[in-house]
């Protein structure tokens, strides 16, 4: 799965402009869906099975979206002024490099010369070697993205982008994994997670599902002097109980233990104070849906070395696996 | 007669139309002044018009061709002002703010109250009594009242709206106003409706509530269920010189510069597709533009693109110093310019545009 996981976090997919990541998604899912579309918004709506006794219909959300900046403007000397596009934090800019979608590179500085604290991202700026306002390949409104090569430490795997294209990967692996499902499987490849789930938010409408599964990253509680979470790396698959959007269904919550625990898959359960994922725009579309979220445990969320386990990632597959092999008794 | 490419002039008609408007109150839903003015204006060129739950006046022009794209525009009605919450005595009233206001620019400004419009004033402590630290304080909403006089007092109960009572002028290239935010907009969809293009069906919505969180749009966009959707408003300018004579970096757009395209804030992230084919008809016509810098703020598109199973949008704004304030500067050409680029996309908009392979 790790070459998988490389091409996705390699590819460039700023919200609103994840076409790139749609092509390879495209690819990547060739064969396996038994019906692809892009709709308006641009999310890829692959459907795999059909409606079988106890089974039902289920939206399953990774989004493709990656943060990046927006440039707001070039000033007369040539430097690009900008601001984020998805949650980005001061902390992890200066020294930085991006990329515009137009290919041109460039390094991120701040107006004061004090290294003791992290600018305000109004205070920096993105050098991409132009001269002056005339010869900047770079205009107001273009989209950049953090750059930083893909690590593989063995264990653990290092990236810009893991959230949520390790989501992607897991349920790209699970629609190869699964043979024979009762469900009917939305698998929707979402875009504009990091701007307010407004991806899965319409997805959600047109899908019509009875119960949401999204596939995302939370942070973990396990490095030093950090706040404080029960999460872990290497401690399996978490099941959110709550975020700040959202309550997942109880019975969802129930139904993803058990069946991790008769699989023999470990797993870790989730409460984060801060953050939501595409599910909470599932549980609220329409008339409502069950709706849960299996996460990834996951280092330095939103920074551009993002950090995963790699036994973590293949217990997700496994629990999803799992969960839509079955008919679902939520009793 | 064929009004095919007839593009609409902003002439002496619109301009005593913007005048009407802007002189004209509404906030919230009560829009109703507004909305009069907007109906007489749009009724003999609409094959549809109806008024929904919320306030929006909701107009169809249908095209003149089959299998048109299905295009909704929106111009917000509804202004930023305030609502009387308490009456005090002599004919004092206790205020809120309806939509962002600054409460600096407050004190000693004239207002309407009620459907009536009352004249009345904004009041606060004068200079001569004012000691030394309080010249240092802002005066917020809470400290201030509206001042309306005995016999006023008696015409103005709570819950009763409040307005700016600045009259419309047009100075030299300027429009100076109250509520050009977004009365711009909603005379530029009146014009839109009275020279549609033939190739699309337009789906006008004159829109209610988009001061207090765009809750009028998202109605419309989901009883339309269009294709694609343009919103119209007005977007603040801050392009004044700087004190230290630096360079000026945070503008959002200027005057002079041609509309305000959308590429991203905080509600929408504009679809990439209809801000090429916007950028691609602007320099094709040779119609001036600019990007608005992306960053914070929203317009109806924020509630209209996530609508049903979503509906590519983009936002097109005239630019205005001294936004939500009793008096905007907006320039006439910046005005012309909009509606012309809005006018030539969809006179132009290629049916198969938004289809994906």
């Amino acid at each position: 799965m790790k070459e998988l996981i490389r091409s996705l976090v390699d590819t460039t997919g700023p919200s609103g402009y994840e076409m790139q990541v749609t092509e390879l998604v495209k690819q990547l899912i060739k064969g396996i869906a038994d019906e692809v579309k892009v709709d308006a918004m641009g999310n890829l709506i692959a459907r795999k099975g059909t409606l079988k006794k106890g089974g039902k219909r289920i939206m399953l959300s990774a989004h493709m979206d990656e943060i990046g900046l927006i440039a707001t403007h070039v000033d007369d000397n040539g430097f690009v002024r900008f601001t984020s596009n998805g949650g980005v934090f001061p902390v992890y800019l200066l020294g930085g490099r991006v990329r515009f979608l137009n290919g041109v590179e460039g390094v991120i500085g701040s107006e004061s010369d004090s290294r003791d604290q992290a600018p305000a991202m109004n205070k920096c700026y993105i050098d991409v070697g132009a001269k002056d306002r005339e010869s900047c390949p770079v205009k107001v409104g273009d989209m950049a993205i953090f750059v930083r090569p893909y690590v593989d430490l063995g264990t653990r795997l290092v990236s810009k982008a893991l959230d949520d294209r390790v989501g992607v990967a897991v349920l790209i692996e699970t629609m190869k994994q699964l043979k024979d499902t009762p469900h009917e499987l939305y698998c929707v490849f979402s875009v504009q997670e990091e701007v307010g789930c407004r991806g899965a938010m319409t997805a959600a409408y047109a899908v019509d599902a009875e119960l949401g599964i999204a596939l995302d990253v939370t942070r973990t509680g396990d490095t030093p002097k950090c706040t404080k979470m029960e999460v872990a790396l290497g401690k399996g698959p978490a099941i959110k109980v709550r975020d700040s959007g959202m309550l997942s269904d109880p019975k969802v919550v129930r139904w993803m233990q058990e069946t991790a625990e008769k699989e023999g898959i470990p797993y870790q359960l989730e409460i984060l104070d801060a953050g939501s994922t595409d599910a909470r725009m599932m549980q609220v579309s329409r008339a409502g849906m069950s709706a849960g979220v299996i996460s990834i445990p996951c280092r330095y969320v939103h920074s551009p070395s993002e950090m995963v386990d790699y036994q973590d990632v293949l217990d997700c597959v496994k629990l999803l696996k799992a969960l839509l092999s079955n008919p679902i008794n939520f009793g | 007669m064929t009004t095919k490419n007839m593009a609409p002039l902003i002439e002496k008609e619109q301009i005593d139309l913007l005048e009407r408007l802007s002189n004209a109150c509404g906030i919230l839903s009560d829009v109703g002044e507004i909305r009069k003015i907007v109906l007489e204006s749009i009724k003999p060129y609409c094959d549809d018009v109806h008024i929904d739950a919320l306030g929006n006046v909701l107009a169809i022009r249908k095209a003149q061709q089959p299998d048109a794209l299905r295009v909704m525009v929106a111009a917000h009605m509804d202004e930023v002002g305030f609502m009387v919450v308490e009456k005090e005595e002599g004919g004092l009233f206790r205020m809120v703010a309806v939509g962002g206001i600054d409460s600096r620019y407050l004190p000693g400004k004239p207002v309407l109250a009620g459907k009536e419009h009352v004249p009345g004033v904004i009041g606060a402590k004068p200079i001569h009594l004012m000691k030394k630290d309080e010249m240092n304080n802002t005066m917020e909403l809470e400290d201030l009242r509206l001042d309306v006089g005995p016999d006023g007092g008696d015409k103005v109960k709570p819950g009763d709206p409040v307005y700016f009572a600045t009259k419309f002028q047009q100075v030299g290239p300027s429009l100076m106003g109250k509520a050009l935010d977004d009365r711009l907009g909603v005379v530029s969809l009146i014009s839109l409706i009275q020279h549609a293009p033939a190739n699309i069906e337009l789906l006008a919505a004159f829109t209610v509530q988009e001061e207090i969180g765009l809750r009028g749009a998202r109605v419309a966009a989901y009883a339309f269920n269009p294709d694609l959707a343009i919103v119209m408003d007005s977007t603040p300018s801050h392009d004044l010189p700087t004190w230290d004579g630096s360079e000026n970096i945070y503008y959002n757009t200027k005057l002079d510069a041609g509309p305000a395209i959308y590429v991203a804030d905080t509600g929408t992230l504009s679809d990439p597709r209809l801000l090429q084919r916007l950028f691609k008809i602007a320099s094709e016509n040779e119609i001036p533009y600019q990007i608005r810098q992306p960053g914070k703020g929203g317009t109806d598109a924020g509630s209209i693109h996530r609508q049903r199973a979503g509906i590519p949008s983009v936002s097109i704004s005239v630019p205005g110093r001294y936004a939500h304030s009793p008096v905007m500067i907006s320039r006439f050409n910046d005005w012309k310019n909009t509606l012309t680029l809005v006018h030539t996309a969809l006179a132009e908009m290629p049916k198969n545009l938004l289809q994906r392979n």
